[in-house]
């Protein structure tokens, strides 16, 4: 028998949150105060009030004008944003919301990039449905597998197993045949919806990739707010707690490790569908290890921080790396990175996202020494 | 495979698996006892390749003292590293150190591209290392190699004099089995801190001096040596030396073993062979009773 979804269970997940108050009749939810702690701060508990949900609307309403007034340049450069976004948000949900820190995240990128390339019929364009559905459920397939085995270890360990599976995977596709090998492969034909709408047309792939966007945060910020959200933010807070409360907190955990498995597959479908080639550097270690670090620039625990990692640190690389805005310096835009991130982690322990935060606490004692 | 043949490959894996332990000690010390997951460890395994490619036409036959002079550079390089970067770092989120690691990798890439250049360099071992052994009949074995894993016996023991008979060992010791208590206990934390650190960054120098003659010094090289070492450390127990020692000669053995018998499969092996100890013991195999 399931534990029964009754208030204890959801106040105990919610007074792991902070934010609700415990003694609430279930499922009821309390604003967030303003000084309810780092965890409280943005998307994550309370209803969805209207000031919440106005910046992703209108973040959403600029993407979506960009093909009207941009140049190809600038609409490829918010493909690859919007993508990498995708692939923040599917980890955040381990990381972020749940606690589970993965250094083989790219492996569901990869595999999910992988299925949409092998998988597509020998002729003809493959059904975009179908595609879709095939790359995220491999992807999850591979989570499942991954997700079972090495949720039995814990923080670090945790951290190094899931490297260990995503660099079998790796290794699968680089020194095997079959996907091509350390080549790569090449996706013939791009995945079309009859009359409705074809990737191979760059405004179709661009609102196709925005909308998987929408569909993913939307998807998640429901997901937080539901039970099933609350149940793993008490799981990242004190996992005994929620199982002294009746939660089995494992299968909670997989279910959040298969889901983003499908969402990270989401993501590599689109990857190899926009570029119609894929090789296995998509599933490195290196990959996984900039994702994770994409969320930590953002600030984890946050949705929108996810999107504000994958943002940020596109756009820092894409403008340390062009000629044009950085001149010479442009050869060496790891360096200019590096020293970027050096001082974004000395300056910001929060992320981005909790920089506006800090900057409304820090002026106070100026203020003061001032008025003396 | 006849036995000779066996026995070189034994060799080779011991002697890799003992590079490995160089490394991975550094690397387990810091993250068992500063909780610091520094992805940045394969840069000094770089940083050490760079010091022996530079330094060994200036000190000619004289390897040995290039050895010593290369880790006491690491070592302060080390200790200034940690009290320039890290020192603030630990009362934050683990994750932000990784941030930290991760942008000294790029830093540091990108330093030795403007320092030295891009370019596959060649560091020539020593006249007196660089003949070979003869081996049964008709192998022969390069003398360099078994110099190589002869250095990281000596260290290796080194380390274990250290860690195990003097006071800074004990206090490395404690702090790796309880970080707080050690702190609690009133040892200056900050200083053994620094130069724990110094000492992981010396280890990572040194093996990659001793690595350089065996294989080429090129761009890139910290990268694929990291995953390998994390996976050592984790395969041993975080923080455990003598775990550290058995899982890098276990990764020795698989990795040159795997590439003899499943030449195509072979890089899944280390792998597998980390998620199977894991999954059987999942705090790795030194773990001591809790």
């Amino acid at each position: 028998m399931t534990p029964n979804p009754g208030r204890v269970n959801v106040s105990a997940a919610a007074a792991a949150t902070g934010g609700v108050v415990a003694g609430a009749p279930a499922g009821s939810i309390v604003p967030p105060s303003a000084g309810g702690g780092p965890w409280a701060a943005a998307s994550r508990p309370g209803a969805p009030s209207i000031a919440s949900m106005l910046v992703p609307l209108i973040g959403l309403a600029l993407l979506a004008s960009v093909p009207f007034f941009a140049g190809e340049y600038l609409q490829d450069l918010v493909v690859k944003i919007v993508i990498l976004a995708i692939f923040a948000l599917s980890l955040e949900l381990l990381a972020g919301t749940t606690g589970l820190v993965s250094l083989g995240h790219a492996a569901f990128l990869g595999i999910g990039a992988y299925a949409a390339v092998l998988l597509a019929p020998k002729t003809g364009a493959g059904s975009l449905p179908v595609m879709l559905a095939l790359s995220m459920l491999c992807a999850a397939a591979y989570a499942l597998f991954v997700g079972a085995l090495s949720l039995r270890t814990r923080g670090v360990y945790f951290i190094m197993v899931t490297l260990a599976f995503a660099q079998m995977a790796y290794f699968i596709f680089h020194d095997t045949k079959l996907g091509g090998g350390s080549d790569g492969i090449y996706l013939n034909v791009k995945p079309m919806l009859a009359g409705v709408l074809d990737l191979k047309d760059r405004n179709a792939f661009y609102f196709f990739a925005l909308g998987a966007l929408a569909v993913t945060y939307g998807l998640l910020a429901a997901l937080l707010r539901s039970r099933f959200g609350h149940a793993l933010a008490g799981i990242r807070v004190n996992e005994q707690r929620m199982r002294a409360a009746g939660f089995r907190t494992y299968g909670y955990k997989l279910a959040a490790f298969v889901l983003a498995g499908a969402l990270a597959g989401l993501a590599g479908f689109l990857i190899a569908v926009r570029d119609g080639f894929v090789n296995p550097e998509m599933l490195a270690w290196q990959e996984s290890g900039t994702v994770l670090l994409m969320l930590i620039l953002g600030g984890l625990g946050h949705l929108r921080g996810a999107v504000l990692g994958a943002l940020v640190f596109t756009l820092l690389k894409e403008l340390y790396s062009s000629e044009g805005w950085v001149g010479p310096l442009a050869g060496h835009w790891q360096l200019t990175l590096g020293l970027t991130i050096i001082a974004f982690v000395a300056t910001m322990p929060k992320g981005l996202i909790g920089l506006p935060a800090q900057l409304r606490r820090r002026p106070r004692p100026v203020e003061a020494a001032e008025d003396e | 495979m006849d036995l000779t043949t066996f026995l070189i490959q034994c060799l080779n894996a011991v002697q890799y698996g003992l590079l490995l332990f160089l490394l991975a000690s550094g690397l387990t010390l810091i993250f068992g006892i500063m909780g610091v997951i520094n992805l940045a460890h394969g840069s000094f395994y770089m940083l050490g390749a760079y010091l022996a490619f530079s330094l060994a036409p200036l000190f000619g036959p004289q390897f040995l003292v290039m050895l010593v002079c290369g880790a006491l550079l690491s070592f302060v390089f080390g200790y200034l590293l940690e009290w320039a970067f890290f020192s603030y770092l630990y009362q934050r989120d683990h994750l932000q150190q990784v941030l930290m690691t991760y942008a000294l990798i790029l830093v540091f890439e990108e330093m030795r591209s403007i320092l030295v250049g891009n370019d596959v360099h060649g560091v020539q071992a020593p006249a007196w290392l660089a003949g070979t052994i003869a081996l049964g009949d008709r192998m022969t074995y390069p003398t360099y190699r078994l110099f190589a894993s002869g250095a990281c016996i000596v260290i290796a023991i080194g380390l274990y004099f250290v860690v195990n008979r003097t006071r800074l060992g004990m206090m490395v010791r404690a702090g790796a089995s309880n970080r707080d208590m050690v702190r609690g206990l009133g040892i200056d934390i900050t200083r053994l801190y620094r130069i724990v650190f110094a000492a992981g960054v010396a280890l990572a120098a040194l093996a990659g001096m001793i690595a350089a003659p065996l294989s080429s010094v090129y761009p890139g090289m910290g990268g694929s040596v990291l995953i390998i070492c994390f996976v050592v450390v984790v395969i041993g127990g975080i923080g455990s030396i003598t775990g550290a020692l058995i899982a890098s000669l276990m990764v020795g053995f698989v990795d040159t073993f795997g590439k003899v018998f499943f030449a195509e499969l072979s890089g899944i092996g280390i792998y597998l062979l980390m998620a199977i100890v894991l999954i059987w013991r999942p705090e790795g195999l030194a773990k001591r009773g809790a």
